[in-house]
């Protein structure tokens, strides 16, 4: 078992033609992940070679998931299109849609995101996102498949890299499943939503969660873990640093005024009883000490 | 990206808010003919982009040219929370009977916008939201339709603005609603939103923030960014589209991944706490590539700062290979030496993940001195932050 993504999953690349697209497609495959299509408009009845199997290319997700039975949808299309592209995904019905793409307008994003809530189908997980994996399950998405093996451990990141951080260093004990859910204003998964399919998920015995400064995902994160979540949950919260009222790299990522500093996060999930590390080597070591 | 008052005064006309007429100047003498051209008091206005302006004296009456003049000298050069005040906006008095807040903004955790309307504008919003949030009307829009004369008019109902004014409040806040999803901005906030003596509303005040992930949407917006107020290596860095933010310490940072190098800056301070207080110099994001040419162009940036003591290459490779980022940096301060900007600095680096042990023979190999590789994040960050303070 693990989270919304496992060897049932098969997967569609939207824009996998593109460079991005084509890239990951393979890498996936080459994970082991069933890669079963692709979607570029216009380029349908093409095909790609994705190393050890050829796949076909179709011009809409609908049709690409009625050939293929696809149900999970992995997004590299350029910004520009992404709104559109993703709303295509939800009218197709795509349970799992992973948004990887980085500069979407917050406009495009709030308008896709509402349309996949309103259409009670499709779980946006991004966008501005490394994706989802469930190690020697499935990957959909950016994370290197090689960093860890399976495990009890439940990771929700808004970093990529942190995520890798702490994949690698606990990758002794072992990932259920690892979600970033990506750092823009407007997340298609929250924290949240990812804490809440792990409390329920019985591969996963302990969560790690890794935030940032900007907004209060992590303060609402930290009422539901108090509220909701028996499992033990680590926390790490990068930016402690960050000057106010400057975006660092993520679109997210913004102290303003007196809101989303990394301190008040920190406090909030202190209290909500949630260990958090200084540095992501001391979070993976609190990971541990529970894991004993 | 922030507007300047004035800016968000001409996308507020563009979208058929009313607002007043103003002139923006940079010295005394032409906030003299400024306000002698609209012949009745004026009121000089610091422009820059943080609140609280009235309060920290850089909103001014003159009730003649000599006196716009006189407080122009004032206002110019004013230090207002860290920004220094180079332009002045010189604009009509107006005979104001109340002052509302009226903002339209993205609501994160709600992911919808946010519509709020207060009749208690004029002072900080924020403490009438902490202390009063009862004076506070809200009302969520959903992105997927558009705000609504309706929608408008509840909102007034509910912050209880008389009935005379809903139609007028309606019509302005529609206004407001077009630059909020027409100019793709984040932020439209009115404080004041001002009731004047001759009934009308008007915006005399306005904050825009625009999304600048929109900005391939909207070219002429371009116009708003102003050099200035930039600082010239955040410029530099922008041109060769690196993330980098300027920051005040001694150790430069480059990773890749805004949280791990968020993250970095972090342990670069906390290593400091034990190393005389060293702290971290820029964020700066290589992203995924991490190429030579980046990494050149990453090293070049963050060693022209002259407050840089020594450097913090962390990088964890996920996609991006730790052995193209060794070369990426044999190749960069090779490239650097051809300029003739030899490595005046020590740099600590921490490979980990992706090829990770040929990255690290790479660097081996190549033995440049002063180039030190460390184990661990935690590790080089104490190594980075003895160096720098060595070298202070
Ligand atoms: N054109 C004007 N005529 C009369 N009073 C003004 C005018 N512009 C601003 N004021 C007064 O100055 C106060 C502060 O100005 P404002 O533009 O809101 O700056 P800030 O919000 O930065 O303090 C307003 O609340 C209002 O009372
Ligand atoms: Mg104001």
């Amino acid at each position: 078992m693990a989270v919304w993504l496992d060897s049932r999953s098969r997967i569609i690349v939207q824009g996998i033609t593109g460079a991005e697209g084509l890239k990951h497609a393979k890498r996936m495959t080459n994970a082991g992940s069933v890669v079963v299509g692709g979607v570029t408009p216009g380029k349908g009845g093409q095909s790609v070679d994705l190393g050890s199997a050829s796949v076909p290319v179709f011009n809409s997700v609908s049709e690409a998931m009625a050939a293929t039975g696809a149900n999970v949808s992995v997004m590299f299309v350029p910004a520009a299109f992404s709104r559109a592209a993703m709303c295509e995904a939800v009218d197709a019905g795509i349970p799992l849609l992973v948004a990887i793409t980085e500069g979407i307008p917050v406009h495009d994003s709030a308008f896709a995101v509402s349309y996949a809530l309103a259409s009670g189908k499709t779980r946006i997980i991004g966008p501005n996102c490394p994706g989802i994996s469930s190690p020697g399950l499935s990957n959909a998405g950016i994370i290197p498949a090689d960093i860890t093996g399976p495990g009890p451990i439940g990771l929700v990141s808004k970093s990529g890299t942190l995520t890798y951080q702490l994949m690698y260093e606990l990758s002794d004990i072992g990932f259920s499943t690892c979600v970033g859910i990506g750092g823009d204003p407007i997340a298609g998964t929250t924290l949240i939503d990812v804490l809440g399919a792990f409390e329920s998920d019985p591969a996963t015995s302990m969560v790690v969660m890794i935030g940032e400064i900007g907004g209060d995902a992590e303060e609402r994160a930290a009422d539901y873990i108090r509220d909701h979540m028996s499992k033990p949950v680590v926390g790490y919260v990068a930016g402690f640093t960050a000057p106010e009222g400057k975006t660092m790299g993520h679109a997210g990522a913004i102290v303003s005024g007196s809101k989303g500093t990394a301190a008040a996060k920190q406090t909030a999930l202190e209290a909500a009883g949630v260990k958090v590390g200084r540095t992501p080597s001391q979070t993976a070591r609190l990971a541990r000490e529970i894991k004993r | 990206m922030d507007l300047y008052e004035y800016q968000a005064k001409e996308l507020f006309a563009k979208h058929g808010v009313p607002t007043q007429p103003g002139k923006v100047v940079t010295t005394a003498d032409e906030a003299f003919n400024a306000a002698t051209s609209y012949g009745v008091p004026v009121v000089i206005k610091a422009q820059v982009k943080t609140g609280g302006r009235g309060k920290a004296g850089g909103v001014k009456l003159a009730q003649n040219p000599a006196e716009a003049r006189e407080k122009s000298e004032q206002i110019l050069g004013m230090d207002i929370k860290g920004h220094t005040v180079l332009k002045v906006l010189v604009t009509p008095a107006e005979d104001i009977k109340e002052e509302y807040y009226a903002s339209i903004l993205v609501d994160r955790s709600q992911r919808k916008y946010l519509a709020m309307l207060s009749l208690a504008g004029g002072v900080d919003i924020e403490e009438v939201a902490a202390k009063t949030p009862e004076k506070l009307a809200k009302v969520l829009l959903d992105p997927l339709t558009p705000l609504s004369q309706q929608q408008a008019i509840d909102l007034a109902q509910r912050a209880g603005l008389s009935d005379s004014l809903h139609q007028s409040f309606a019509d302005l806040f529609l206004g407001l609603w077009r630059v909020f999803s027409e100019e793709d901005a984040l932020l439209v906030e009115v404080n004041p939103l001002a009731l004047i003596a001759d009934g009308r509303l008007v915006a005399l005040d306005g904050k825009v923030t625009i999304d600048d992930n929109a900005l391939f949407r909207h070219p002429e917006d371009a116009a708003f960014a102003d050099a200035a107020t930039v600082d010239p290596l955040e410029e530099r860095a922008h041109e060769k589209g690196l993330h980098y933010v300027k920051l005040d310490g001694d150790v430069g940072v480059i990773g890749n991944g805004a949280g791990l190098v968020m993250s970095t800056l972090d342990v670069v301070s906390y290593a400091g706490e034990s190393h005389g207080g060293a702290k971290p110099a820029n964020f700066l994001d290589i992203g995924g590539g991490a190429s030579a040419q980046v990494m050149a162009d990453g090293l070049e940036i963050v060693l022209s700062d002259p407050q840089v003591k020594a450097v913090f290459i962390n990088v964890f490779g996920g996609i991006t290979a730790c052995d193209a980022v060794a070369n990426g940096i044999v190749e960069a301060v090779n490239l650097l030496k051809v300029q003739g900007k030899e490595l005046k600095h020590p740099l600590v680096v921490r490979l980990d993940g992706n090829n990770a042990e040929l990255g690290r023979d790479i660097l081996r190999k190549a033995n440049i001195p002063g180039v030190e590789l460390v184990d661990t994040m935690d590790s080089a960050a104490d190594r980075v932050a003895e160096l720098a303070r060595k070298a202070a």
